[in-house]
């Protein structure tokens, strides 16, 4: 197992080699992480570790990737997206255009679940649905739209409890073990990297989720999030979180209001 | 003799709800040390867990979110659907990582980060159970100079977790409900 200054040490090794900056993670989270690394890639001792991915790029990608939780599902929390459904979306109808950014996506469930949503919403076709991420990997399936059969049971319950009234099969086909869902949910969709920790803000947005990737923040990390994210939000726009996040401990709290308690807050000035 | 402890943290899944109600009452308040306890619980999105819990003690409880502040005399429960991990001494961070164990919150997950911030200042407690959660983590906590306190198996509702634990993870304790309520007001 990594000890506390070993950890340190990778830390900055990554930033001196790559320029990727883990420092402002969460600690207790990176290291659970990095630990599983070394053990799933049978190393013994850390110099090893840190020479690899000091000297072996490819390496070095696999570890972001392993590193970075990328769990997801669609319609996680099917009550945040009932909220959405009746009370957040419909604020956003009347407008001419509705820009939402989906701000680590991941593997895209969350993305795809919202076209679903706006879709049944009428909403679709005047919607433009950004999702980024500083995973290249997970961007690249999520563009594909393709995801296994096996999860499709539980989606379509979350589905079904987030108040969705449609067969969800139909908007999926499905093909042995996996399923790509229909191309008219993507059209509207801009995949992209980028990085939380260094990128500035690209655009304005009517609402932003980001859930469940602040918590692998630190405190200052997150308060640089939740600048960004009044940076690019209109006024009145809405933020969305992970259920068990808020922005209760980051600066920058005063400029929104939040709405309920499925973390939704509201951008008030 | 009394040790300085600052966190007591407990595991447990099936049938130690019932030891959870019985126990908790009976610690002498003001407590000066925080508790946590990591059940295993259905993912879902309510804090039914959380309100029973309250309703039975008269410990200040938080509902932990990420980056919860860890303060002396509160109790913290591990919500449903996350790993609840300590980043320092008084912060709590969630992790939403693969289950540990076929769990999440996994028992082994939270023990293993107290052992790691906390070392000595800790006490670790494993309950009844059917799961082999929790040992591995008792061992982290020994490994750091932290006590381990394991339920009696007979006395447990589910005894496999307990009895894992006796097994394989050499606790200084094995205790019935009473004597762990004995410990932690007269040893801490
Ligand atoms: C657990 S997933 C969240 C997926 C989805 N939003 C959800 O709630 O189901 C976290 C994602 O955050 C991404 N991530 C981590 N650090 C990031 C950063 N610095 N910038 C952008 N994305 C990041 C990871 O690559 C991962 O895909």
């Amino acid at each position: 197992m990594i000890e506390e200054l070993e950890l340190e040490t990778l830390i900055n090794e990554v930033y001196e080699h790559y320029g990727f900056d883990f420092g402002n993670y969460s600690k207790a989270s990176l290291k659970r992480r990095v630990d599983r690394l070394y053990q799933m890639d049978g190393f013994s001792h850390f110099h090893e570790f840190l020479h690899r991915i000091q000297t072996d790029e490819k390496y070095y990608k696999r570890m972001i990737e392993e590193i970075t939780v990328n769990v997801t599902e669609m319609f996680r929390d099917p009550v945040f997206y009932s909220v959405l459904r009746n009370e957040i979306i419909p604020f956003l109808a009347p407008k001419p255009f509705i820009r939402i950014w989906h701000a680590g996506c991941s593997t895209g469930e969350e993305v795809f679940s919202m076209a679903i949503l706006l879709k049944e919403l009428g909403l679709l076709h005047k919607s433009l649905l950004y999702a980024t991420d500083i995973n290249a990997s997970v961007l690249e399936t999520a563009k594909k739209g393709i995801f296994p059969l096996r999860m499709m049971k539980q989606y379509s319950e979350n589905y079904l409890a987030s108040g969705g009234t449609e067969d969800f099969s139909s908007y999926y086909s499905a093909n042995f073990n996996i399923v790509k869902f229909n191309p008219e949910l993507s059209e509207k969709m801009v995949f992209s990297q980028h990085n939380l920790v260094s990128d500035t803000s690209f655009n304005e947005f009517d609402l932003i989720l980001c859930r469940n990737v602040l918590i692998y923040f630190n405190n200052d990390l997150q308060s640089r999030a939740i600048k960004l994210f009044d940076d690019s939000l209109s006024v009145l726009g809405f933020l969305a979180l992970g259920s068990k996040e808020t922005i209760k401990y980051t600066q920058g709290d005063s400029k929104f209001v939040q709405l309920r308690k499925e973390k939704i807050w509201r951008k008030i000035q | 003799m009394r040790i300085r402890c600052e966190l007591v943290i407990f595991g447990g899944s099936a049938g130690s709800l019932q030891v959870l109600i019985n126990i908790l009452p009976q610690i002498k308040l003001p407590i000066p040390f925080a508790i946590v306890i990591v059940v295993h619980r259905k993912n879902s999105y309510d804090t039914v867990l959380e309100d029973l819990i309250a309703l039975k003690t008269l410990i200040p409880m938080e509902y932990v979110e990420d980056k919860s502040k860890l303060q002396p005399g509160v109790l913290y429960i591990a919500p449903s659907d996350y790993h609840m991990l300590f980043e320092d001494k008084n912060n709590i961070a969630l992790d939403g990582s693969e289950k540990v164990n076929y769990s999440r919150p996994s028992i082994d997950v939270s023990f293993e980060s107290a052992a790691f911030v906390f070392r000595e200042q800790l006490v670790g407690i494993l309950l009844s159970g059917a799961n082999a959660d929790g040992t591995f983590g008792l061992q982290m906590i020994q490994e750091k100079g932290g006590i381990t306190i394991v339920q009696k198996p007979e006395t447990a509702e589910v005894s496999y977790m307990p009895q894992f634990a006796v097994l394989n993870a050499n606790p200084d304790f094995i205790f019935n409900e009473e004597e762990i309520v004995t410990f932690l007001n007269s040893n801490i």
